[in-house]
């Protein structure tokens, strides 16, 4: 999965932010939207696509959902 | 990993008992917005919860549960050779509440009493030790409950469990008998987790103190002190769906079932989005999932017996039931067995 394409599979876990509002460099715990439970969504959705585990502490230290995208390919 | 099987023992009696006090969830607009409510609701299912009163415990919810088993059962509290309490909300630091309910119950100066402290996977590893037991020829009936009033252990304005956490009292009669068949059991310990549910204030590490008292603000916004429960709900959901399918798979596979041969899932009720998750992972058909999250939040290892009495009506007798369930430590489990012709009985309030 390219970046870009990582970063269009996460907006797709949001339901109320326009999908313009996520780029590689969007701040995603700034986002109204964020919650603890999006937060659920997005390690369902990192399990899903790519069979690897990421864990609340891995969320917690990224801050760009670029981080999030090399945490997740460094695995 | 540990897989064990069985023959000839299984569940004879299940009862259960919640507090009359109802929370309701839409009721908490002091401490959240409607929409943080609406979407809470949304995922994890909890509209409402039972809250005990002040002055009753654990250990009275289960009173009354094991009473009803004497009453509208055949079981006579004679029978009654060990008696296992599992719970994190005992009556007392000392002495333990299975030793209270020995003599409140009227139970045989020889039953074998153990209190347990394990989590929402209390039911399982309650049900294994059972088995263990009703290994030995002078064991032929042994009583597991489960109680647990989190409502003392939470704060409402904690964002993962104010809305989350709920109490109850179950019993379980575990038993010989040809009609059960077999029974299979799978459990797993990983304790190097136990930062992501944990009561840090009040023990023996960090004795109370007005300290540990004291509400705090937490990064997430969550106002709490050290004696209340932390649950680091995105550190479980990624830690449950990593491991608690393949357990399912790995039981199945020692029981040489597939998911498709069994009646109903009996899963912990931590909430619906992680429960749903698991089912599908691991491929299961979740019109057999049973539940009672809706109306009684999580009630750690209390919600695989409440949630039996809950569908009381829904399971059939010889229904196989898988159960599955995750709590502290990470502790673990799954089991598989056949209800045969185990008295379900009607939910009580206290």
């Amino acid at each position: 999965m390219t970046i870009d394409e990582f970063v269009k599979r996460f907006s797709e876990e949001f339901d109320e932010t326009p999908v313009e509002k996520f780029a590689v460099g969007t701040l995603f715990k700034g986002l109204d939207e964020w919650g603890s439970l999006t937060a659920l969504s997005i390690i369902a959705m990192v399990d899903e696509e790519f069979e690897k585990r990421i864990t609340g502490a891995d969320i917690r230290n990224s801050e760009t959902i670029e981080d999030l995208y090399n945490l997740v390919m460094s695995k | 990993m540990a897989l064990l099987r069985f023959e000839n023992i299984g569940l004879r009696a299940v009862s259960a008992t919640v507090p009359h006090r109802v929370v309701k969830t839409r009721s908490l607009t002091e401490y959240y917005s409607e929409e943080e409510i609406e979407k809470f609701i949304s995922a994890t299912g909890v509209e409402e919860r039972r809250f005990i009163d002040k002055d009753k415990s654990a250990s009275d919810l289960c009173y009354k549960s094991a009473c009803q088993i004497f009453d509208e059962t055949d079981i006579n509290r004679k029978d009654i050779d060990a008696l296992f309490y599992i719970s994190q909300t005992p009556d007392y630091k000392i002495p333990g509440s299975s030793i209270i309910l020995q003599d409140k119950l009227g139970l045989s100066k020889s039953t074998i009493v153990y209190d347990i402290n394990m989590s929402c996977s209390g039911f399982i590893h309650g049900l294994l030790m059972a088995y263990n037991f009703l290994q030995h020829a002078d064991i032929n009936n042994v009583m597991v409950m489960v109680g647990e009033t989190l409502s003392k252990m939470i704060s409402l304005q904690d964002k993962s469990t104010g809305k989350l956490l709920g109490d109850a009292g179950t019993v379980a009669v575990i038993s010989k008998g040809v009609q059960y068949g077999e029974s299979f059991f799978s459990i797993c310990t990983e304790g190097d987790n136990i930062n992501s549910v944990i009561i840090k204030g009040g023990g023996a590490k960090i004795p109370s103190s007005p300290e540990t008292l004291k509400m705090q603000k937490w990064g997430d916004g969550s106002i709490r002190n050290l004696e209340q429960i932390i649950i680091v709900g995105d550190d479980v959901f990624s830690f449950a769906i990593s491991v608690l399918p393949r357990d399912i798979k790995n039981l199945l596979e020692f029981a040489g079932k597939s998911i498709d041969e069994i009646d109903k899932y009996a899963f912990h009720q931590a909430n619906n989005y992680m429960t749903n998750y698991i089912v599908k992972k691991a491929k299961g058909n979740p019109d057999k999932l049973l539940q009672s999250i809706q109306k009684y939040g999580n009630t750690a290892g209390t919600s695989i017996p409440l949630c039996l009495v809950e569908n009381r009506d829904k399971i059939n007798t010889n229904d196989s039931i898988l159960m599955n369930a995750i709590g502290a430590g990470f502790a673990y489990g799954t089991a598989l067995l056949n209800i045969a012709d185990c008295k379900i009985l009607k939910l009580q309030e206290l």
